[in-house]
Formats: C-alpha cells, sequence, structure tokens
C-alpha cells in the first residue's frame, strides 16, 4: 500500500509514450501512447494481432520495448522492474494458475510469495476463495476447474496482493456467454471498489459493458480514443427506430418524410423484416420535428427509440474495414521470441 | 547460491533502453528469497503429488538398472559367481549416472513451466527470477536422494557392502548431489534453449550416452583402447564414479574427489550464468 502514495501526484495510473516493440519485421507497437486514470477502466480495444498482448506484457515486465516509455504507479517499466511488479495483478489468456495445485493451494503460494504471512496467506487464500464462490472447490485441482471458474481463479490470484493497477488480458476469450456474464460481473465489482483496470479485448461489447474509456489499436498504432459515447458518436450519430402499429405504413411513413424535406432523413431506411423505419439523427430539433411529422400524418406508432451504432460499426468506421482477425499475418509474441 | 543469483543486476536487456541505476531499488533480501523458493518448493512438492507417475523414474530406474547390470554383466566382468565383487564396482557407477539422469528432468520440467501461463505470473511478481529455478534444483536434489536410498537398498539386497565407514557413504552421496546439481544448470540452460520439451530430451539423450558408456561407470577402463581410455580418464562422470567407489570400498581416492569437485564448479561457474541470463530475457 505504501506505493500507492507515489501516485498521488499523478492522476494517471498508467503512462505509456510513444511505445514501440519490433520481433524482427512485424511491429507488433509501433509507437503506442495511451493513459489510464486512476480508478477508471481504459478498454483497449483491436483484433487478435493489433499488440495488446504485446503492450499488456510490456507493462508487465515481462517483456522490454525497443524504444518509448511507460510508467505504472510512477514506476518506469525498463528501470525500476522490481517496485512495478509490487503494484500490478495480471490476469489474462497467459498468466495464469498452477493447475497441478488446487484453489488454496495457489493462492497460498501466491500469498507467500507476495511477502505474507503463513497465517495472513492462508486467510487471505479463504477470503479470496470465498469472494469469488469457489471455496467449495477449494481443494480441487485447477485442471478440473471449468473455465468459469479458472478465469475466476485467476481473477482471485491477480488480486492477492491489492494491486493498484490490474490488467486483464482478453479475460472472455474463449469462455461460452454465461461464464463470460460471471466474468463481467467480478470485473464490474471490480471496478465499483474503485480499481484502476487497463482491460484488452476484441469484445466491442465487452469494452462496451466495463469501460469508460477507450483506445482502439490496429497493428500497432492507435487508431482512436475516447470515452465510449464519444467515439460512438464521433462515428456515427444516432439513429431513430421507429415500430409503427402496421407494418403497411412503412413505404408511406418514408415517403412523407421524404416529401417533408427534413434534414438527414434522405438517409431513412424502412426494414420490413423487422417492421421499423430506421432515420439518421442529427440533432434533437431534427428528431423532434420527425416525430411530430409522423403523428400530424396520423401513424400510429407503436416503439421508438435511438440508439448508437455498435462499436463494430465504430472499427469499421475508422479503419474502413471489419475488425477481421489478422492472426496468421502477426505472429503472437509468444511464438516468435521463442523463435528468437 | 542463492544470493550470488539475486544480488547481481540483471543483465542490460537488447535494444537502445538505458538501465539507470535505479536498478537497485526494490531489492528483494536473502530472508524473502529463502521464503519464496520454499513457497515454491512446495508447489514443486504438491506437484508430484497430484502426479505420482512423476516419480517412476526415481521409484524404479534404481532397481531396474542395478538388476540389469549386476545380473548380466556381473558374471562376465567380475566371473562367474562373483556377482557380489561387481555389486561393489557397479553401484557406486550407478549413483552417478542416477544423478545424471535424475537432472535431466529438471530441463524437460524447466521446458514445460515455459509453455504454462503461471510463468508469466511468476514473472510478473515482485520474486527473484531465478528462485523459480533454485526451487526447481531443490526439489531434484529431493527425488536424487530418493533414488539414491533405493539404489543402495537394492545394493545391500544383492550384497553391497560398505567397506569405509558411514561417514565416507554420506560423502560419496554428497558428492553425488553437488555433481548433479552442477548437471542441472546444463539440463535448465538446454530446457531454457530448446524448443520443446522432446527436443530438451533428445539432445539431453544425446550427451548423456557417451558420457555414461564412455566411463568408468560400468566396466573398469582397463580393457578399452588407448583412445577411449583417455576420454574416460577426463569424464567427470569417470571422476565422480571413481570417488565413489573409492570412498565406499575404502580405497585410496586418488584425484577423483577434487576433479568431480572442480568439473562441478567449472559446470556450475559456466552454465549457471548463462541458464539465469537466458531465463531473465525469455518472453
Amino acid at each position: 500500500m505504501g506505493d500507492m502514495t507515489r501516485n498521488d501526484k499523478n492522476p494517471n495510473a498508467v503512462e505509456v509514450r510513444g511505445l514501440v516493440k519490433h520481433y524482427g519485421e512485424t511491429k507488433a507497437l509501433d509507437g503506442v501512447d495511451l493513459d489510464v486514470r486512476e480508478g477508471t477502466v481504459l478498454g483497449v480495444l483491436g483484433p487478435n494481432g493489433a499488440g495488446k498482448t504485446t503492450l499488456v506484457r510490456c507493462l508487465s515486465t515481462l517483456i522490454v520495448p525497443d524504444a518509448g516509455t511507460a510508467t505504472v504507479a510512477g514506476f518506469d517499466v525498463v528501470r525500476q522492474p522490481r517496485q512495478l511488479r509490487r503494484t500490478i495483478g495480471l490476469t489474462g489468456q497467459y498468466a495464469s494458475v498452477d493447475e497441478k495445485l488446487s484453489g488454496w493451494e495457489n493462492l497460498y503460494m501466491i500469498g507467500r510469495l507476495l511477502d505474507l504471512s503463513r497465517k495472513d496467506a492462508r486467510s487471505r487464500a479463504d477470503e479470496m476463495l470465498e469472494r469469488f464462490s469457489l471455496t467449495e472447490a477449494a481443494k480441487k485441482a485447477a485442471m478440473n476447474y471449468s473455465g468459469g471458474m479458472r478465469r475466476r481463479l485467476d481473477l482471485a490470484a491477480s488480486l492477492i496482493g491489492r494491486p493498484a493497477v490490474i490488467y486483464l488480458d482478453e479475460p472472455t476469450t474463449g469462455l461460452d456467454p454465461r461464464t463470460r456474464n460471471e466474468v463481467w460481473d467480478e470485473v464490474q465489482r471490480l471496478v465499483a471498489e474503485g480499481a484502476t483496470v487497463l482491460l484488452t479485448t476484441q469484445y466491442m461489447e465487452e469494452a462496451e459493458q466495463l469501460a469508460s474509456e477507450l483506445t482502439v489499436i490496429d497493428r500497432g498504432k492507435v487508431i482512436a480514443k475516447g470515452k465510449v459515447d464519444e467515439l460512438k458518436a464521433r462515428v456515427g450519430g444516432r439513429t431513430l427506430k421507429i415500430r409503427p402499429v402496421s407494418c403497411a405504413d412503412l413505404p408511406g411513413m418514408a415517403r412523407a418524410l421524404a416529401e417533408a424535406g427534413l434534414d438527414g432523413v434522405a438517409g431513412s431506411q424502412a426494414v420490413p423484416d423487422e417492421g421499423v423505419l430506421l432515420v439518421p439523427i442529427l440533432s434533437d430539433e431534427q428528431l423532434t420535428a420527425v416525430v411530430g411529422l409522423l403523428a400530424a400524418r396520423g401513424y400510429a406508432i407503436a416503439d421508438l427509440g435511438t440508439y448508437l451504432p455498435s462499436l463494430d460499426e465504430v472499427f469499421l468506421a475508422i479503419t474502413g474495414e471489419r475488425p477481421a482477425p489478422v492472426g496468421d499475418s502477426v505472429p503472437t509474441e509468444k511464438t516468435e521470441e521463442v523463435a528468437a | 547460491m542463492s544470493t550470488v543469483t539475486t544480488t547481481k543486476p540483471a543483465p542490460a536487456a537488447p535494444g537502445p533502453v538505458p538501465v539507470a541505476a535505479a536498478r537497485g531499488e526494490g531489492r528483494i533480501g536473502l530472508r524473502a528469497n529463502l521464503r519464496h523458493i520454499g513457497a515454491l518448493v512446495r508447489r514443486n512438492a504438491l506437484q508430484i503429488k497430484q502426479d505420482p507417475e512423476s516419480m517412476f523414474d526415481v521409484l524404479f530406474m534404481p532397481i531396474i538398472f542395478t538388476l540389469l547390470f549386476v545380473f548380466v554383466f556381473g558374471g562376465a566382468i567380475s566371473g562367474k559367481g562373483n556377482q557380489a565383487d561387481y555389486v561393489n564396482y557397479v553401484v557406486p557407477g550407478l549413483m552417478a549416472m542416477m544423478g545424471m539422469n535424475i537432472a535431466m528432468a529438471v530441463g524437460t520440467g524447466v521446458n514445460d513451466d515455459f509453455k504454462k501461463g503461471v510463468m508469466d505470473r511468476f514473472r510478473s511478481m515482485p520474486i527473484a527470477r531465478s528462485s523459480v529455478l533454485l526451487a526447481k534444483i531443490v526439489v531434484e536434489l529431493g527425488r536424487m536422494m530418493v533414488a539414491i536410498a533405493i539404489l543402495l537398498g537394492v545394493g545391500f539386497l544383492l550384497g553391497l557392502s560398505i567397506k569405509s565407514s558411514v561417514l565416507d557413504l554420506f560423502l560419496a552421496i554428497g558428492l553425488s548431489a553437488v555433481f548433479g546439481s552442477a548437471l542441472m544448470w546444463i539440463f535448465i540452460l538446454l530446457g531454457l534453449t530448446m524448443k520443446t520439451a522432446q527436443a530438451v530430451q533428445g539432445m539431453a539423450m544425446l550427451v548423456l550416452m557417451p558420457l555414461q558408456f564412455g566411463s568408468s561407470i560400468f566396466a573398469p577402463p582397463s580393457t578399452m583402447p588407448g583412445w577411449l581410455q583417455s576420454f574416460t580418464d577426463y569424464n567427470p562422470l569417470s571422476n565422480l564414479a571413481d570417488a565413489a567407489r573409492a570412498l565406499i570400498n575404502g580405497t585410496p581416492v586418488g584425484d577423483s574427489v577434487w576433479m568431480t569437485l572442480v568439473w562441478s564448479l567449472a559446470i556450475t561457474a559456466v552454465t549457471m550464468p548463462l541458464a539465469v541470463r537466458k531465463f531473465r530475457q525469455k518472453t
């Protein structure tokens, strides 16, 4: 906890400037800048091979960057790795637990490695198992855990030392939806408790659910950053979705809007399959005018609402392409380094 | 050993990154280091408990090898009916071989560990990175002691007699442990360098076979051709086998003991820093 005092002057728990990491010809990180403010969740969004895991590995002192700087809780990743390791918790695709050991033994071991006394390590292990609903499985070997239990144990292991900053590297990759929700619940709980989290994900929905701010990276470069809503608004703006009582009204409604010459309504689109009309919204005035016009013409509306574009669409708008996995062209950091 | 590896600053990583004097901060003290090694030894021991089959080599190798060599070669080398003489010849030699074979397991173990995510967790934690390796060595030494105990047990059943003192016997065991832990650094280095555990095993066999059979472990080198004799004379396994044999049989040890110690020291001095360096740089 003494380390926490280091951040008093620094509202950014994580600061990354111009971070570069090359693997041969591959630029896994090509000048990444990002900040994670204390007590917030930053989502780092990108497809496979975008450099997310390389970023987390640099910030965990597992690999040394080729250029640029990064500090975590005020400690430099290159110059102060030992102090930095005291302030972080790492959970993810790779950082894991010993599968031959039971859940309890894993947590106890980590407690001892973090210099807790035997007694404290024991009670902390019990406490974390309880918190993550693993008490019943405490004595089972981790290899016999279900996917969701495994991730919860990973998360518990990362939290033993009460880290100031938590990295979640694709915490739900490969999990089924139910298990994924379990992990999300735990992360949301952490966030509610004021943790600082750097979350990498390739799922738009996950970033939307958990993060307050987003950094979108692609092929080692930051291509967009901002608040989740800001990003979405910037890219697409709102769309009004109108569901008339009678599906047969859809063509007439679209024609009425077009004839009225309201701003932006030229982009209106009837979707008969879903029985809805989609209208791009540019301003509150326009929204009011559209609804008023339809009401004045006597169309009965069953339901209406506005929505922001999905992050999938955000990615499409920023990069001009779908975030298709590019895993085959960019080797994963792990295999690449073994070869080198 | 632990103090040496933990107080040395990490070697500068490749790349143009400046390494400032701040390196020294947050250093891990000796007591903390021992606690970490203890926690990791417990981990390795629990792994054995979970997977008892991993002890098969330690349990059965000494039994099978001793029976095979005594009954297959014993008569031929010491004369029909004189197998007991050969027991006193070969068991100290097998002690040396046992150390080498078990040391080999540490290489595949380290290689295996690196495939698992748990190594990333250890390496992102505030512990000396060498403690992971030292814990492995402690556990392998324990396994080696079990193997030697079984070997001696089988030896006694077949007529092994300690012609010197118990102290000499323990000296022989201690010497095997010293040499065995030196060898472990070679296998750790191999385990960190090779891509798969199978490759480590294959490479280790390539090193092991000539060293084992081109030695005085199984047969006295006096009947071997001159060129092979000069190889066996400098083969550290011969030195260890000769030393253990002399200590147990109460014959003059000659150069064998200090030659073994020099070999152990030399092997450790060269391979340990390389292994620790490799371990630190591995990603």
